[in-house]
């Protein structure tokens, strides 16, 4: 993974460089691939918003899906942790099947008690944080290990301090949700979703809604999970970071993927139409 | 004619006939919104069901009890349902080993009123829970928090912010409404002031008497009140609660409260 240069986004924020270290380390996916879509298809309705998608994302890979608004970002990492119903196809994350059972070569929709199961390998984080008001930073941190995996309150509590220590927010664990900038919210929520240890970490333009000063420190906190060998999917309009940290760039356009490639061929010898007007319009 | 203050006194002061009286209306007022909130809870929970039948019933129970005078409730459950049972009375005057206060009538009157109660609360509940953002239950299903862990612990504990001060003001309601049960015979505050005048001819100080004595138990809970809301505001970022007296004098039948931003 390339080394952090200078970006547009400086942060006084101090990001621990073992930020895993506070879940125990990297959580090892079961296989080499995580995530495998193929072919899925979706209707909003009769908008087609996903078209035969495809997309394989390997261990530690980061997969950042760049794309103009309403071209279906959004709707398919929804559908990865199958917030999102697919009409068509099939989407495996950790070598089973997300959402549905397949009976006789049909779909049919999972129990939710089982897709819960399968979401605890998956981390999500949203662009509008979604925090738990009524939950400190702490509370909001240990809520699903203690209610969902079942770890002791005390054991929760260390782990809870370890992971906001290594996100630069020590000293907030007692503070509610209003009473944290953004910037200060959205580290809150990776380190709730990383709580749950997860082979895979989604983020919808995680710093879509933050003002300009407060992108570097998300930022730098998500560079650290990729350098340190996370899974990511990250759907962002932040070309440097995309640039910077990402294996691969995934360029959709209505609901179809147009064009994927490593960064420097993406940015420097885009071969799409598609892509070199949406990189004209974006840089 | 003039008013007695004697009277009055004498009336509100006949322990005897005004505590039971008065541990009868509480009592019936605190069990009947308990289990208003009870089926509130499942009416509501029922009325988001993928299932049309579940869903079905909810819908029927809050348009019948919403849609009927309470009164009429009371009197259907009191004098129909033992001619449904046929020779079966499920309101004896007494039951026996249970205390004399805790008759036929009184849990004919309380579950009257608790299921009367619950379509209310059913609707209370439901825009509670339609008032938490989306993204919450979202957040919680990503971690792999089960429906029923979402509801319980990140939804229902955010809707109470907007489920409380409604329901504060329908158990206000309540222990107003239990007035009602005197028409079935319960031994309530209303039935002990009309056992009063109609010895003495004197309608006017009883009625006053039980006025002060609903007026006290109202402005009790305004007070308990105002304690639970500011419990349920933890987290929350809100604006300058109603003080007291602006609630006190703002309160009325399904008015939305009057303070804070919600
Ligand atoms: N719940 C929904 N019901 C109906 N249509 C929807 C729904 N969610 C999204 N859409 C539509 O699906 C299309 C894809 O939306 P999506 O949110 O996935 O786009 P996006 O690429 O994430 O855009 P943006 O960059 O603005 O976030 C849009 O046309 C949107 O209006
Ligand atoms: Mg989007």
């Amino acid at each position: 993974m390339t080394e952090p240069t200078g970006h547009v986004h400086g942060t006084d924020v101090q990001v621990s460089h073992d930020l895993l270290g506070a879940i125990g380390g990297v959580p090892r996916p079961s296989g080499d691939v995580v995530v495998e879509a193929t072919d899925v298809n979706k209707w909003f309705g009769k908008l087609h918003v996903l078209q035969d998608v495809s997309l394989q994302v390997k261990r530690q890979e980061v997969v950042v899906i760049l794309g103009p608004s309403g071209s279906g970002k959004t709707t398919f990492i929804r559908c990865v942790n199958h917030l999102e119903k697919i009409q068509q196809g099939r989407i495996f994350v950790n070598g089973r099947l997300i959402g549905y059972r397949e009976v006789n070569g049909k779909l049919v929709e999972d129990k939710e008690a089982n897709i819960a199961v399968q979401r605890q390998e998956i981390g999500m984080v949203f662009q509008r944080f979604n925090l738990f008001p009524h939950k400190t930073a702490l509370e909001n941190i240990i809520e699903a290990p203690t209610q969902v995996r079942g770890m002791g309150k005390a054991e929760a509590l260390e782990m809870g301090q370890a992971l906001l220590a290594r996100v630069g927010l020590a000293n907030k664990a007692a503070a509610y949700p209003s009473q944290l900038s953004g910037g200060q919210q959205q580290r809150v929520a990776i380190a709730r979703a990383l709580a749950m240890k997860p082979a895979l970490m989604l983020f919808d333009e995680p710093t879509s809604a933050l003002d300009p000063e407060m992108i570097g420190e998300v930022l730098e906190v998500m560079k650290e999970l990729a350098r340190e060998g996370m899974t990511m999917i990250v759907v962002t309009h932040e070309m440097g970071f995309a640039r910077e940290v990402g294996d691969r760039v995934v360029m959709m356009d209505e609901g179809r993927i147009v064009e994927e490639a490593t960064p420097e061929t993406f940015f420097s010898h885009p071969t799409h139409e598609r892509t070199k007007s949406f990189l004209a319009k974006i840089l | 004619m003039q008013f007695d203050t004697t009277e009055l006194i004498s009336f509100m002061t006949n322990w005897s006939v005004i505590l039971p009286a008065l541990l009868t209306t509480v009592l019936m007022a605190i069990l009947a919104q308990v289990l208003g909130i009870a089926l509130g809870l499942v009416a509501a929970l029922a009325g988001r069901s993928r299932n049309a039948l579940v869903h079905g019933i909810a819908a029927v129970y809050v348009w019948i009890f919403r849609g009927t005078p309470v009164l009429v409730q009371i009197l259907l459950l009191y004098f129909g349902v033992p001619v449904l049972l046929g020779g079966i009375d499920p309101f004896p005057t007494t039951y026996g080993s249970l205390p004399g206060l805790i008759g036929g009538a009184f849990v004919a009157a309380t579950l009257a009123l608790g299921v009367n109660e619950g379509a209310y609360m059913s609707e209370i509940i439901r825009a509670g829970i339609l008032s938490v953002d989306s993204g919450q239950a979202e957040a919680a299903k990503s971690l792999g928090m089960t429906p029923r862990k979402t509801m319980s612990r990140i939804v229902l504990p955010q809707a109470m912010r907007v489920i409380v001060p409604p329901l504060g003001n329908e158990f206000n309601n309540m222990l107003k409404t239990t007035s009602l049960a005197s028409v079935i015979t319960v031994t309530e505050l209303v039935m002990v002031a009309e056992m009063r005048y109609a010895g003495t001819f004197k309608p006017f100080e009883p009625l006053v008497g039980i006025s002060l004595y609903y007026l006290a138990m109202t402005t009790i809970w305004g007070v308990i009140q105002s304690r639970i809301e500011r419990k349920f505001g933890a987290g929350m970022n809100r604006n300058e609660e109603a003080g007291f007296w602006s609630r006190m004098l703002s309160m009325s039948r399904g008015a939305p409260h009057s303070g804070g931003v919600r």
